[in-house]
């Protein structure tokens, strides 16, 4: 059992340094990066199974009990959460093995992939904050050299950017695990939680717990804070700024959502400045995306806008608000990387990724539209797909907590998200492209040719489609079967509604 | 001692914040180098500040220092050492590949670096040599 909860750490470890070995092989790199990344989500999926009986799996590494080891645990929610990295690491390094004018940059972007996979998994897996730190900082390390893959001014421009808005925003992180420590004496999260739910602590740490939420309000985004994204995603390589669209933002929500609901269980002002700062992301995240005309920049503003509905989740805090937000975060790393996959595989094929250059896709690519529209529509939340039920649920509890503002933002999001779309749709896949008129048709009559016009070939996409399609039809899966998933959700928000049993399987792990 | 200590957090925190709201690399590196000390001078002081106490047990100790925050200090200062050298890194690049060292580099509203370097390659070859001998260069 011990081994399981470690499996996600030593996989990518072990793969990255296998990669590493491998180097002068480029196949046997790619075979490996593949093999780890499965490995991954098999050992998530057995995660989940273990996660699903109700225990909350609880290792101490080296053997030292609670206040001195450091502790990895495993419940419902950091299950799920290595799950699906292991999935979209997959379909990430499945669409990576697309064919690339580059191929030098291949090589390490495996490496540096696991690298970060680490680092994703260590922070969902840890339970001490200081260890939380340092995961955080294996995968920006990880993310720098990701983001500037391929190098030219417009990535460097963007990296930078990046890398000091997050160092900035690890500093106050590791400002606040300081003071936490100095105001209460342990890192450990179930230890401090238990101080916290005692009242035994200083008002001190209150404040530590305040300039953390501030730190990982930056790295997930969120309101006021949120101007690097958009200004660093849309720069990276396809396959990279779609893994850092699924995950990245994704470790600072989850870290949101483990703090507060650990801290803070009952609501109280920091959950309703929490729900004004989600109704100010979901509003202000959409409203910059109709403002952009390059497609990864509009769904750079979309991931911001998507956050708002996490949080607002954690905002409300009861046990249904909770659930909504798990299964939203499931649901929103499928499709969101996916969304990144299909505009990269647009740009390439348009040769633009701005829309007024784009067009033609729809004749020329009929089976990308229809890749595009599922988790489009996802994202919009239109019925049987993983977004409404995400949106459903949301709206639902807000409006049982009676935040009729955050129910009303929720769904007026959800249609400047369908109109955004749709201004996607039109430009890129329905308007003929603009350097031929003649050459979108010509390329669907013979299958895909598109070397009379402005519209490339898809060859040598095969592997990217692949990727493109698992996640489709995972997205179109979660919607169908949303019974068993929104009961996994609702489990592990109960876990994290009453935090006393996760606290109780740290203390007890002990050192054996 | 306290006052000092305090003081000196206070000071280098204030300027790392300047420096890093400067507009140009150089000093952003600075400010964040200065962010890092103050941090981790913090941290170590989160652990009480006290002379000649032994961190360990010792039988004839009066009292202890402890000795938690100074190895998550040693732990900090590691990553932090490795992030400034990324951080220098990156922007000697930038500033190598774009020729100024504005954090907020113009290339991403010019028209050319508006499109991504492999699709610029794809659709028109004398460009793409341009770009290529560009990158050799860096």
């Amino acid at each position: 059992m011990n081994a399981l909860v470690v499996a996600p750490l030593l996989i990518p470890l072990a793969t990255l340094v296998a990669t590493l070995f491998a180097r002068p092989w480029p196949r046997a790199v790619a075979a490996l990066s593949l093999a780890g990344a499965l490995a991954l989500t098999g050992a998530g999926l057995a995660l989940v199974a273990l996660a699903a009986q109700g225990g909350i799996l609880a290792s101490q590494a080296g053997g030292w009990a609670a206040p001195y080891g450091i502790t990895l645990v495993i419940d419902r929610l950091s299950a799920a959460m290595v799950a699906i990295t292991g999935i979209v690491g997959s379909a990430t390094i499945v669409f990576a093995l697309a064919r690339d004018e580059d191929p030098a940059r291949g090589r390490d972007f495996h490496a540096l992939v696991h690298g970060l996979l680490v680092g994703v998994c260590g922070a969902f897996i840890t339970g001490d904050v200081f260890n939380l730190y340092v995961w955080f900082e294996v995968l920006l390390v990880g993310s720098f050299a990701l983001l500037v893959l391929g190098g030219g001014r417009r990535r460097l421009a963007g990296t930078v950017v990046y890398v000091v808005l997050n160092l900035v925003a690890t500093m106050m992180f590791l400002l606040a695990a300081g003071l936490l420590y100095g105001a209460s004496g342990s890192l450990n999260m179930a230890l401090l939680a238990q101080a916290f739910a005692a009242g035994e602590v200083p008002v001190t740490a209150h404040a530590a717990v305040v300039l953390m939420l501030t730190a990982f309000s930056i790295k997930a985004a969120l309101f006021p804070v949120f101007g690097w994204l958009p200004a660093s995603y849309h720069v990276a390589w396809t396959p990279v700024s779609a893994l850092f669209a699924g995950l990245l933002t994704k470790v600072g929500v989850y870290a949101l959502i483990r703090l507060v609901t650990l801290f803070w269980p009952e609501a109280g002002i920091a959950h309703e400045v929490l729900l004004w700062v989600a109704c100010a992301t979901m509003l202000i995240g959409v409203l910059g995306a109709a403002a952009q005309v390059e497609v990864r920049r509009i769904l750079s503003f979309h991931i911001v806008s998507q956050v708002g509905y996490m949080i607002l989740g954690l905002a409300l805090a009861t046990p249904l608000a909770l659930a909504g937000a798990v299964f939203y975060l499931i649901h929103h790393i499928v499709v969101k990387a996916n969304l990144f996959f299909i505009g990269g595989i647009a740009a390439r094929l348009t040769g633009s990724e701005r829309l007024a250059a784009m067009g033609g896709l729809y004749a020329h690519a009929p089976w990308l539209a229809v890749l595009f529209a599922i988790p489009a529509l996802s994202l919009a939340g239109i019925p049987p797909l993983s977004g409404f039920w995400a949106k459903f649920v949301l709206v639902e509890a807000s409006l049982d907590a009676r935040a009729w503002v955050a129910a009303g933002v929720a769904l007026v999001t959800g249609l400047f998200t369908l109109l955004s779309m749709s201004k996607i749709w039109n430009e890129a896949f329905l308007k003929p492209h603009p350097a031929g008129e003649g050459s979108g048709s010509a390329g669907s009559g013979s299958g895909g040719d598109g070397s009379g016009g402005g519209l490339r070939s898809a060859d040598g996409l095969r592997p990217a489609l692949w990727a493109v399609g698992a996640l489709a039809a995972m997205t179109v899966a979660i919607g169908l079967a949303a019974g068993p998933v929104m009961d996994y959700a609702v489990a592990a928000a109960q876990q994290l509604a009453a935090p006393a049993a996760y606290i109780d399987a740290v203390v007890r792990a002990g050192g054996n | 001692m306290e006052f000092l200590v305090a003081s000196a957090i206070g000071v280098m925190t204030a300027a790392g914040i300047y420096m890093v709201l400067r507009a140009r690399t150089f000093p952003v590196v600075i400010g964040l180098s200065l962010l890092t000390y103050a941090t981790n001078l913090f941290l170590f002081a989160t652990g009480r500040l006290a002379i000649g106490q032994p961190p360990v047990i010792s039988a004839a100790a009066t009292g202890y220092i402890d000795p938690l925050p100074q190895a998550l200090v040693l732990t900090a200062i590691v990553i932090s050492f490795g992030m400034t050298a990324v951080v220098v890194v990156m922007s000697l690049r930038a500033y190598l590949e774009t020729g100024n060292d504005h954090v907020d580099l113009p290339g991403d509203a010019s028209p050319e670096a508006a499109e991504d370097d492999w699709k610029l390659r794809a659709r028109k070859p004398a460009p793409a040599a341009a770009r290529g001998g560009r990158g050799e260069r860096a």
